[in-house]
Order: C-alpha cells, then sequence, then structure tokens
C-alpha cells in the first residue's frame, strides 16, 4: 500500500495537477480551503509553474478559471457552497459559452453547517446549469475524478462539477496516483465567437447544450462510477448518492448480496440504472448527503408510483448531514448506544483568540454607541461574526459576505441613523468593495468599521487581497478623507478610540474607520518562521 | 484487527498531530486508515473532534458509528465526556485531567472527574505534570498518545517510528523529548491498569 494519505480536499488537488491543470483559482471558504493550500504548498506545481494565487472572490475566480480555458489550458476553480452563489452569473453561463480548455468547478457544500449559514445543494446548480457533476464517495474516487474531469469537460464542451461535502473534503485516507498528464498547449477556441453571449450566438450555443444533453445522459449510464449492485432482495432497492454509499456499505458490508444497490456518483442521474432497480424492488431508500434531490425527481410531484423512503417521508431526518447510525435506522437495522453524555458537560462555542484586535474594537463600539442604544450594528462574515456572542453581543446582523455595509445603508435609508456596519479586511475586498460606492454616492449617514488584521483570519490566515490597499481603495471609491480614519485597537487606545468613534457616529453622513492590527494566530506563526529562519526555534 | 478512536479536545490544543502520529504508525504496519477532522470554525476554541480508524480491512464510513469507538482519547477532561455516547460498552476512556477553561460557566471539575470515574474502563492522568517532570512541557499530547498505546492494536515500535517522523522536521532533540513522553505515557497506564 505505497501510497499517499491525503484529505478529500488534498486528493483533488492532487488529482487536478496530475491531471494537467494550469491554473487554480478560488477564495477561501471551509471545507473547500485546503484545495488551494495544497497546490500553493506542492513543489511538483511550483516546478510546473501552475498558477495558484487566491483571487478577489469567487466570481473573480471562476471568471479567471474561464478565461484560462478560453486560452486552451486546463483550469479548476474551487470554493464552498455559498461562494457558488457569488460566482453563479459566471457559472451558469459557463454553461452557455461552453469551454475550450477543461474546466472544472469544485464545489465544497456543508451539511449540518458545521462552518455556514445554510446547507444548500450544490448539485442543484450543476442541473441549473445543466452540466454534470461528479461526486466522489471517497477519497481515491476524488482524485480519479479531478484527475479525469478535465477530459470529460473538453469532450463535452461544458464546465464539470464536481461536489464534495464537509467529511469529504476534510477526511484523510489513501490514495493512489496516476501518470502525471501534460499541460494543453495555448491555443484560441477554434471558433471565435463561441464566447461572445450576443442573443444571436447565445442561442445557438444554447440549443447545443440542450443536444449534449443526451451524451451527458449515456455517459453517466456508463460510467465507471455509477454501479448497479444486484442483491437477492426484492422489497427494497437503495440508492446512494457520494459519501452516503460508505455510510450504506459501513452497514450492510457483512451481508452485500442481500440488498439491491445503486451508487450513483456521476451526473445527470444515470436513468437506466434507475428504472431497473425500480423494476426490481418493491420500495426505493435514496441516500444522498444533501438536499433530496435525487429523492424529488424519483418521486415527481405527483408521487403515484412506488413508495420512496428518504428524506422527505421522515426515513432520514430532513436536514442535516448523514451518518451511519442515521443510515441503519432507515434500514431497520439495531443501532448500538454508547453512554449517555453527563449533565455537566457544557457547550463550548468558538471564540475570539485572546489578543484578538476585534476583541478591542467591540470594547471600543460597545461604548461608543451606549447613547444610541443596541440593534444597529450590521456584521459580516469573519471572525468577527463571533461578535454576536457574549460576552460583547455587539452585532445585530450576519447574511451573506459584503452584506454589512449595504444593509446599514438601506437601515440609514429607511432611518435607522447611525447605522454601523462592521466587516472584515477580507471580505471588504471580496464584496464590501461597490456596496460602499452606493455609500458614497448617497453620503448614506452610515459609520463603516474596516476591522483589518491583515488577513482572512476565519478559513485559516490566507493571503487578504486588501493586504496595505484600503485607505487608498476608500479614497478611491470616494470616502471624503475627512471622514476616513485609521485607529489602532489596542486597550491603551480605547478612551481615544471611543471618541473618534462617537464623532463619527455623530456626523450626518458616510464615515469609514480602519482599525488595523494583525490577527495573533498570523502574528505568532510569522514570528515563529523568523525564528526557526534565523535557527533560534527547537520547538 | 481494527481500532476506531474518537481523538477530543478544545481547537489549538493540538490533536491533530496526535492523530497525525498514531497514522504514521498505521500506514507504516500496512493498515488502512480513515481519518475525519475538524477544521473552520470550532478551530477558534470550540470542541473538536477527530475520527481515526485503523483497520486491516477497508474501511467504508468516515465517520466511527455511535456505541462502537473502541477508545476516546482526550486532551482536555470535560471533552472526554462530549463523545460519550460513541464509545462502545467495552471501550477505554483515556483522558487528561487538566482543564482548558475558556467559557464562563466551565463545571467544577470534581464533577467532571466524577463522571469520568463512571465510565467502566476509564484512564485519567495529569498529563502536563508528567511532561514537566520528564523536562518536555510541550509534549504533554504525546505523554496522552502514550497513555492510549495500551488500547491501540499497533505495535509500540511502529508508534515510535511514528513519532520520529512526525518530528523529524525538528531535529534529534524534539524527537527524544516526543520518544520520552511517548514511554512516560504508556507507562503510567501500564502501571495503573
Ligand atoms: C461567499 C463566501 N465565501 C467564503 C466564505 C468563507 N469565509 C468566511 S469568513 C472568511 C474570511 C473573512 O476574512 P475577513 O473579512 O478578513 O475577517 P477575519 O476572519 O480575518 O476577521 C471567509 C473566506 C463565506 N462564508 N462566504
Amino acid at each position: 500500500m505505497n501510497n499517499l494519505l491525503l484529505l478529500g480536499d488534498e486528493a483533488i488537488a492532487q488529482g487536478a495537477i496530475d491531471g494537467g491543470i494550469s491554473g487554480i483559482y478560488a477564495y477561501p471558504g471551509t471545507p473547500s480551503t485546503e484545495i488551494m493550500e495544497y497546490v500553493q504548498a506542492s513543489k511538483q506545481a511550483a516546478e510546473l509553474k501552475i498558477h495558484c494565487k487566491w483571487s478577489a472572490n469567487e466570481k473573480t475566480a471562476m471568471e479567471a478559471a474561464l478565461g484560462m480555458s478560453y486560452a486552451g489550458k486546463r483550469a479548476i476553480v474551487c470554493f464552498k457552497h455559498v461562494g457558488l452563489n457569488v460566482a453563479a452569473d459566471a457559472f451558469v453561463n459557463a454553461a452557455i459559452t461552453g469551454v475550450n480548455g477543461g474546466l472544472v468547478v469544485l464545489s465544497a457544500d456543508d451539511p449540518s453547517m458545521h462552518s455556514s449559514q445554510n446547507e444548500q445543494d450544490s448539485r442543484f446548480y450543476a442541473k441549473f446549469a445543466m452540466i454534470p457533476t461528479l461526486e466522489p464517495s471517497n477519497q481515491q474516487e476524488a482524485y480519479d475524478m479531478a484527475y479525469t474531469a478535465f477530459e470529460l469537460s473538453e469532450k463535452l464542451n461544458v464546465p464539470v462539477m464536481i461536489r464534495i461535502t464537509t467529511r469529504m473534503a476534510h477526511s484523510r485516507a489513501g490514495v493512489q496516483r496516476k501518470a502525471v498528464k501534460q499541460q494543453n498547449k495555448l491555443s484560441l477556441p477554434s471558433n471565435p465567437r463561441q464566447f461572445v453571449l450576443l442573443p444571436a450566438i447565445a442561442k445557438v450555443n444554447y440549443k447545443k447544450l440542450l443536444d449534449t444533453q443526451a451524451i451527458m445522459n449515456t455517459l453517466a449510464e456508463e460510467s465507471e462510477y455509477n454501479r448497479l449492485i444486484k442483491g437477492s432482495d426484492t422489497k427494497l432497492g437503495i440508492i446512494a448518492c457520494g459519501i452516503a454509499y460508505n455510510y450504506l456499505m459501513e452497514n450492510i458490508s457483512s451481508n452485500v448480496n442481500h440488498y439491491n444497490v445503486l451508487k450513483i456518483s456521476q451526473y445527470p442521474i444515470p436513468h437506466k440504472q434507475i428504472k431497473e432497480l425500480y423494476s426490481l424492488c418493491d420500495e426505493l431508500l435514496v441516500l444522498e448527503d444533501g438536499y433530496p434531490i435525487v429523492e424529488e425527481m424519483i418521486r415527481g410531484f405527483l408521487n403515484n408510483g412506488k413508495t420512496i423512503h428518504g428524506r422527505l417521508d421522515g426515513s432520514i431526518p430532513r436536514d442535516g448531514e448523514l451518518n451511519p447510525a442515521i443510515v441503519a435506522k432507515a434500514l431497520g437495522m439495531a443501532v448500538s448506544e454508547g453512554f449517555p453524555i453527563p449533565e455537566v458537560v457544557r457547550k463550548r462555542p468558538p471564540s475570539l483568540c485572546v489578543g484578538c484586535g476585534h476583541r478591542d474594537v467591540f470594547t471600543d463600539l460597545n461604548v461608543a454607541l451606549q447613547e444610541y442604544g443596541t440593534g444597529r450594528v450590521f456584521s459580516d462574515i469573519g471572525c468577527y461574526t463571533l461578535g454576536a456572542l457574549p460576552p460583547f453581543s455587539a452585532v445585530n446582523s450576519c447574511v451573506d459576505m459584503g452584506a454589512s455595509i449595504t444593509m446599514a445603508k438601506g437601515a440609514a435609508d429607511a432611518g435607522l441613523v447611525p447605522a454601523v456596519a462592521l466587516i472584515g479586511d477580507s471580505t471588504f475586498t471580496h464584496s464590501g468593495m461597490t456596496g460602499l460606492l452606493d455609500a458614497v454616492i448617497e453620503n448614506s449617514s452610515i459609520t463603516v468599521i474596516i476591522s483589518d488584521n491583515s488577513t482572512a483570519g476565519m478559513t485559516g490566515g490566507q493571503a487578504s487581497s486588501a493586504l496595505g490597499r484600503i485607505v487608498d481603495i476608500c479614497k478611491g471609491i470616494g470616502v471624503d478623507p475627512n471622514h476616513l480614519k485609521v485607529l489602532s485597537p489596542i486597550k491603551k487606545n480605547h478612551e481615544e478610540n471611543v471618541r473618534i468613534l462617537k464623532e463619527e457616529l455623530a456626523y450626518n453622513g458616510l464615515s469609514v474607520i480602519i482599525p488595523q492590527r494583525e490577527c495573533i494566530q498570523t502574528f505568532a506563526r510569522r514570528k515563529k518562521a523568523e525564528r526557526r529562519a534565523a535557527g533560534k526555534d527547537t520547538d | 484487527m481494527k481500532a476506531d478512536i474518537i481523538l477530543a479536545g478544545v481547537g489549538g490544543q493540538g490533536i491533530l498531530s496526535i492523530a497525525a502520529g498514531i497514522g504514521l504508525a498505521a500506514v507504516k504496519s500496512n493498515l488502512y486508515i480513515k481519518q475525519s477532522e475538524v477544521h473552520g470554525m470550532s478551530q477558534r476554541g470550540g470542541d473538536v473532534q477527530s475520527h481515526l480508524r485503523i483497520s486491516d480491512k477497508p474501511i467504508s464510513s468516515d465517520l466511527i458509528p455511535q456505541g462502537q469507538a473502541d477508545l476516546i482519547l482526550s486532551v482536555e477532561p470535560m471533552e472526554s465526556l462530549r463523545y460519550l455516547p460513541f464509545l462502545s460498552k467495552k471501550g477505554w476512556l483515556v483522558t487528561n485531567t487538566i482543564p482548558f477553561e475558556n467559557i464562563p460557566d466551565y463545571p467544577a471539575i470534581d464533577q467532571i472527574l466524577a463522571e469520568v470515574k463512571k465510565v467502566p474502563n476509564h484512564i485519567a492522568l495529569d498529563a502536563d505534570a508528567i511532561a514537566k517532570d520528564i523536562g518536555s512541557a510541550k509534549s504533554s499530547n504525546i505523554v496522552m498518545l502514550g497513555a492510549a498505546s495500551p488500547f491501540i492494536d499497533i505495535p509500540f515500535e511502529k508508534l515510535q517510528e511514528g513519532i520520529r517522523e512526525l518530528f523529524g522536521r525538528k531535529g534529534d532533540e524534539v524527537v527524544e523529548a516526543n520518544l520520552k513522553a511517548l514511554k512516560a505515557g504508556r507507562d503510567y497506564t501500564e502501571k495503573s491498569r
């Protein structure tokens, strides 16, 4: 077993490198972050000169990857599921333009919301865009799919989605590599108007996409990733999608010849095998780690065929990720019991690090806002969202990246003055800048705090596109320099910072305040690296 | 052979290096392995766990089924209790006794240890003190791994090889300190069983 022990994310990265990519584009987001990080740390990728820099957001990443495809080379773009919302315009239209070099879109879903604000299922997006999806059931498949998906993309002339969930992304197992493929040569699309989506051209492209659907169906039916495993039981047939197959096998591997099982890891769903399974069995159980998309498709609105069990009839909980016990229960099998959790066990929610600058920002802001009362701080997505929890209880919203500034503006338009927006540096360049322009144009009565820790802290300290640029960006967008203040959020400056905040809160127009202090985690890592470089570190 | 292990602790306490140590030992023993980790939000001081599965046969699920873990290895006492529903009735609970208090309502340590003692098969040790005693305060994690090692069906030498590889990059001194920590933890358990 001379193989690599890789996270699902890492297996995808290695598969893409070996599959001949010339570039990876991404914006960090749990559980997808480690894909880009693996390529950035890979010597092989460096030797192959694979482009691997973070993008400002998922839309810019998706478009850059499409540009690389236009130029004939293979590219992968990676993000978490909600990142696909940001990239959606480019994503859906990339199915209409088609590709030149192979293009793979990796979207990492987070059922059970371990680190996310929802548990949307990316397979819906792929169906919406009418492109194929590959959904690995184990790390080897994750590698193999990333390795071959570029050829599939080139063959079908569409982007191909790889969809994973948190457990696949962050679970390690042995992976066997394949021979490294050559990168594509630079080449222009053979049709110079392929990527020009004027209505007249888009209509032609769209017809082509529709015609390709039949080929996608056939390929899914013939795919090595989709398998009908015959059994003796004609009562219950089981469909297991992606990683759900593992949870099923955990329960029935000692008795594999019993059930008829259809493993699905390539979409569109394989019609032929589903029909066959349907005809073999009296009832079906559908297992999928995400929304009941396959279940809904088979059941249909009228639901007048055979009984279909799954998330919609309560055989499986309607929300949350799957696990072996949930699947066992759905199969009517006994579930082993451990010991109960003793009552003394308390919740331990994540919290801001000791020594984090956001802490001081909250302390300063809470005092400065006292005279106005609570309920007017619109926050965003990042470590500072934890300011919603005690002891600070300082923020009142967290919706999607960039929403702080625009929601504050809307609330101020409604008369909630002053309204405060609190946003991080990486989130600001991700999608806060355009909203700030809206506020500049109307000189809205909001106070925007860009709490700048020089990194994307929440996802583990990736490079921030905002680094060293925030003040210039704000000036460039048109923020009045008299109401653009940079602070140092340390205890010693508490009173001074409160004074400045109060002044700007009282100002009837747009202010931007930028507290700057390096993230304590990246600071510690930097110091350690410096010590190591100087040969002083023994730990 | 099969070992289903839940590793538990608080984000930042470094349970992943324990997982890596066992993982390397498993690979050296030509065993199958699956290890699911927690990345992301809860790494900011929240509760974190890792499911580590080792077997001489291929492993299906990345997650350990409830009630089937052979071992809970926790570097923090309250966290050792959080995953009890996963522990098999015959399984072992091995935990450090030194609390990591980063919440306002952290319970009294006596109450926590009383619950630990209710688990039929348990080992509770002050790994921080043992690590300090052997002059390697930073190695309490590896002391814990040593303390749990009698319950992991992998030859001790393979664990030692795993530690050598894990810390090799940091020089001989660090490797030796951690091998000592591993042995000290193992000795504790062997004596108290
Ligand atoms: C659309 C989208 N992309 C990515 C993420 C993942 N994500 C959450 S917070 C964060 C980083 C935020 O960095 P910053 O704004 O600088 O704040 P910090 O965490 O450093 O305080 C990222 C990338 C997300 N939730 N939504």
